[in-house]
């Protein structure tokens, strides 16, 4: 064991699924055309003024009972004031004092073991625009699309002890918000972004090392190898004598290593004043009544549940509800047959997540959708189809047919059941390898799986493989 | 009908002149415009647009005709450049803005357009409303029409100018800490500054946005009630405007002072006070006592701290709401930079006025680390305290009379060297901002000097009605809003 401890400290900002801005009426699409999204309050033209999005207090609020936190029934806005091109008021309207979250946490897995992360905030606040460095020969681009959509900045206790920690964390955390539908999760349009907080102490020490503050990591192998060179860094610093310093570095993802942005002396004063244009936020107990009563099912209570209600092991379980989508699209599927909830469970942690994976596609892209796996299901439990023509009618699926029976006609796949026509092909099979049936006769059994072949073969596949079992048995005595 | 020189013009002879049909609003409009060329040496207006405004006269012509007024259709007003208009130049007095054109109106802009009103141009005012004589202003100072050696009071100068002299009827002003109030009482007008929350700020630009508050400059307390019937109201861009319905204010100007309490604030009545202004107050009391209204004495202890107190929060917030203008988006910005600090720094320097980076520099050593809670949070408390102390004064009386500046107007150059002389003047205004308190002032008399002398009329809130009421009985009684400059 090392004789140094890491205390990490995330803070993540999670921007909030909201249709408009945080404090004005502009859309917040992804892709626009620069500067399209932008109006009179997003720009700070003179006279203009913000109001609340209350939709953005109601996501802050599911987020805040969801881990069990604290909520503020009075918060307050304040600005965070400091110059920077794409910040248009020349100030980030953000919560300091009394924010909207306090007090929650959020459990984690990390190799069986569980532990308790404490969040010790989430503040709403708006998002600075971008500045746009290439194609404009040596200037600076602004693109204020972004100004304003709403963010929760999700601050945790410094709890977490290895880089492994922090991962499990952000993706429970990643996995929460998406499964409140607050969020969208999108890490490549920066939907889902990380602050790192690292220090390392002796294991003996009671006071925190100095910290170090890694911006804005958008993956989580990023995180993983950020933290663990950040980690190294100020160990080896320790233990050659030297200090840590106060700073905020960027990590290198091409160099796989963080470097200073700025120093402790060149941090801004940011003058944090209430925002005089903004009433404080007062949510009544009726609304957090309503808001409770709305909160979806979350990950935990419904892996229980489709352990206890549809006998499925705990790891298929824990699959399906990783993803809210991917379990929606699992409960439609065995809505009508729930019996077959193993199968249904079968298929979409195999087949359909195999596909989605190979096609970079998520589950609402699916061309099978939960009716049509629905009705594929039905024909494999009723003996139409057997598991490998049932794959072949899935592939025809996938590729855009809509109508599982009229694959199954079109491709006469339908499982053979009749017994008199399997009947004869097995006595066309005994006729043709006499040979084979004589070897059975005097006691190689092992012919016999070439004798189901053979009848499987000359079905193209559709006898029912349990009755061509059966037939041969009985004729072979 | 013809606009005499003779007896001061009102929003409602014009009014009644133009529903009789005995003038056009492109005959008074015209006039108007006329007489604003004539004048120009007052330096009132900032921006005139001829054009424009002879357009909505046609438009208020037309709709005369048909039959379908609105409250001002017709009439004439200019406002203070503070206020965005649409296709406009909107400089708030600043090199800053001096080109900049918003693509909105204000809501007050919208609203008196809807009520009619024809837009004459935009009015001269001290830079970022930063001042109290209009002497701040990157396009000049505006002349008093009383003695145009002294100043019109600020920052609303040029409306007040605009108003005293005739070249507009009315006027919109904005008052953060006296600022409607003051050039009201140096030029002889009358002048409100509404309820916080009375009146939107949506497109009004902000000094100090927990202060600002838009109000009419008037001839007449019966203007003033007309102009803010339409102005007031619930905006829902403006998150600090207040869901609450709208008096008919000018159905309470008649009802009787019999039985009204006023409270005087023994600390407004010190050696601070000019002792012409202070005699012209008391005859004012004697004559609202002769209709009917009971005095007492009332205590504001904390009043005079009052300055100091607006001072830190004022420059606190404006040193923030004044961080937009970058030279980024738009508005100045400086020709040779060589980096990102070098452009803001030269824009900022080159584009604002000595007064504004004074006062951005305060604001900005006031929300320092280290410095804000001896400051800002200090400056807060003592804004609680009075407010607490009306609070305990409103038990006793029903509104707080009192002077509106300590002096009359000033010669102009007079106190450009000492700031803190020239922030005393709001020394009686600013506790009703930080208060979030409804103030008025109307002329009470004139010095030996003959320059205007304002009585301030403090209401609590929401008591708008009261104060127009009891300004209104005045004015019938008396006749110092009559009194017009004899130099122009």
């Amino acid at each position: 064991m090392s004789d140094w401890e890491t205390v990490i400290g995330l803070e993540v900002h999670v921007q909030l699924k909201t249709a408009s801005k945080i404090f004005s009426g502009a859309a917040t699409d992804y892709g626009s055309e620069p500067n399209t999204q932008a109006c009179a309050v997003d720009i700070a033209l003179p006279g203009v003024l913000p109001v609340m999005n209350q939709e953005a207090a109601r996501m802050a609020v599911v987020f805040g009972l969801a881990i069990g936190a604290k909520i503020n029934q009075r918060s307050i806005f304040a600005r965070k004031n400091y110059f920077y091109p794409d910040l248009p008021k020349g100030y980030q309207i953000s919560q300091y004092e009394l924010p909207i979250v306090a007090q929650g946490q959020l459990e984690i897995n990390v190799d069986g073991q569980l532990r308790s992360i404490g969040i010790t905030r989430a503040h709403l606040e708006e998002d600075a625009g971008k500045s746009v460095h290439e194609g404009f020969q040596g200037a600076t681009g602004i693109d204020l699309n972004r100004a304003g959509t709403p963010l929760l900045e999700i601050v945790s206790e410094p709890d977490l002890r290895t880089s492994a920690e922090a991962v499990a964390y952000l993706k429970k955390l990643h996995s929460l918000v998406r499964y409140l539908g607050i969020c969208d999760g999108n890490m490549q349009e920066g939907s889902f972004r990380c602050d790192a907080n690292i220090s390392v102490k002796p294991r003996s020490s009671s006071t925190l090392g100095t910290r170090a503050e890694i911006k804005n990591i958008n993956s989580f192998r990023f995180v993983e190898r950020a933290i663990t060179f950040e980690i190294e860094r100020q160990i080896d610093l320790l233990e050659e004598g030297g200090s840590v310093i106060q700073e905020t570095r960027l990590y290198d993802a091409d160099r796989d290593e963080t470097r200073s942005m700025r120093g402790k002396e060149e941090a801004h004063d940011y003058r944090y004043f209430p925002d005089p244009d903004l009433p404080p936020l007062l949510l009544s107990d009726q609304f957090l009544d309503q808001v409770a009563a709305s909160l979806p099912e979350l990950p935990e209570a419904r892996c229980a549940r489709f352990v206890s209600e549809y006998k499925l092991d705990p790891g298929e379980a824990t699959k399906l509800v990783d993803d809210r989508a991917v379990a929606d699209f699992f409960e439609a599927t065995v809505k009508d047959s729930p019996k077959e909830a193993k199968r249904v469970a079968n298929w979409i942690n195999g087949e359909i997540a195999a596909r989605l994976n190979r096609q970079n596609l998520t589950i609402s892209d699916s061309p099978v959708t939960p009716d049509l796996l629905s009705k594929l299901i039905q024909r494999i439990a009723d003996g139409t189809l057997s598991g490998n023509t049932a794959k072949e009618v899935f592939s025809a699926l996938w590729e855009g047919e809509r109508d599982v029976d009229q694959v199954i006609d079109d491709k006469g796949l339908k499982q053979i059941t009749d017994s008199g026509a399997i009947e004869s092909i097995v006595d066309e099979v005994l006729n043709g390898f006499v040979d084979q049936v004589e070897q059975y006769k005097s006691g190689n059994t092992k012919v016999f799986g070439f004798l189901v072949g053979q009848v499987m073969k000359r079905s193209q596949g559709k006898a029912n493989p349990k009755q061509v079992n059966e037939l041969l048995r009985n004729k072979l005595g | 009908m013809t606009i005499s020189n003779a007896s001061p013009v009102t929003l409602s002879t014009l009014s009644a002149a133009l529903h009789n049909r005995e003038l056009s609003s492109v005959e008074l409009t015209t006039d108007y415009l006329n007489r604003i060329e004539r004048h120009s040496d007052l330096n009132a207006f900032i921006t005139v647009d001829p054009d424009s405004a002879l357009k909505q006269a046609e438009e208020a012509d037309r709709s005369i005709a048909t039959g379908n007024p609105g409250p001002m259709t017709g009439i004439p007003i200019a406002h203070k450049d503070i206020f965005c208009t649409q296709g406009m130049a909107t400089t708030c007095g600043s090199k800053m803005l001096e080109k900049y054109i918003s693509p909105y109106d204000a809501t007050v802009v919208e609203r008196l357009k809807q009520a009619g009103a024809v837009t004459l141009g935009k009015t001269n005012m001290d830079e970022f409303a930063m001042g109290s004589s209009n002497e701040n202003s990157f396009f000049g100072a505006v002349s008093n029409p009383w003695d145009k050696n002294r100043v019109p009071g600020g920052s609303s100068g040029g409306s007040a100018a605009a108003v005293a002299a005739g070249i507009s009827p009315a006027a919109t002003g904005t008052d953060t800490g006296g600022s409607i109030r003051q050039p009201a009482s140096f030029c002889g007008l009358t002048g409100l500054k509404p309820t916080y929350g009375r009146v939107s700020r949506w497109g009004m630009i902000a000094f100090a946005s927990s202060l600002d508050q838009a109000g009419p400059i008037t001839r007449t307390a019966e203007d003033a009630a007309i102009m803010l019937g339409i102005m007031a109201g619930f905006d829902q861009r403006d998150s600090t405007s207040v869901e609450r319905a709208v008096p008919d204010y000018r159905a309470a100007l008649d009802d009787s002072l019999d039985g009204l309490t006023i409270g005087l604030p023994r600390e407004y009545f010190d050696q601070g006070l000019d002792s012409e202004v202070g005699d012209a107050v008391e005859r004012a009391l004697h004559q609202l006592q002769s209709q009917g209204v009971r005095t007492v004495e009332i205590e504001l202890p904390n009043s005079m701290l009052g300055i100091p107190c607006y001072y830190v929060i004022a420059p606190a917030e404006a040193s923030s709401n004044l961080a937009r203008f970058d030279g980024v988006r738009y508005g100045y910005r400086a020709d040779n930079y060589q980096d990102l600090n070098e452009l803001y720094c030269r824009s900022r320097t080159e584009g604002f006025g000595p007064e504004v980076r004074r006062r951005i520099m305060i604001g900005t050593y006031a929300l320092s680390a280290g410095y804000y809670d001896a400051y800002y949070l200090k400056a807060q408390k003592l804004r609680r305290l009075i407010a607490n102390d009306f609070e305990q004064a409103f038990a006793h009386c029903d509104l707080i009379v009192g002077p509106t500046a300590p002096t009359t107007a000033f010669r102009i150059g007079a106190k450009t060297h000492d700031p803190v002389s020239m922030y005393l003047n709001d020394i009686y205004t600013n506790a009703a901002n930080l208060a979030g308190l409804p103030a008025l002032s109307i002329p009470c008399g004139l010095d030996s000097q003959n320059l205007p002398i304002g009585l301030q009329l403090v209401g609590n809130y929401f008591d708008e009605s009261r104060l127009l009421n009891v300004a209104h009985r005045f004015q019938i009684e008396s006749d110092h809003h009559l009194q017009q400059p004899t130099k122009v």
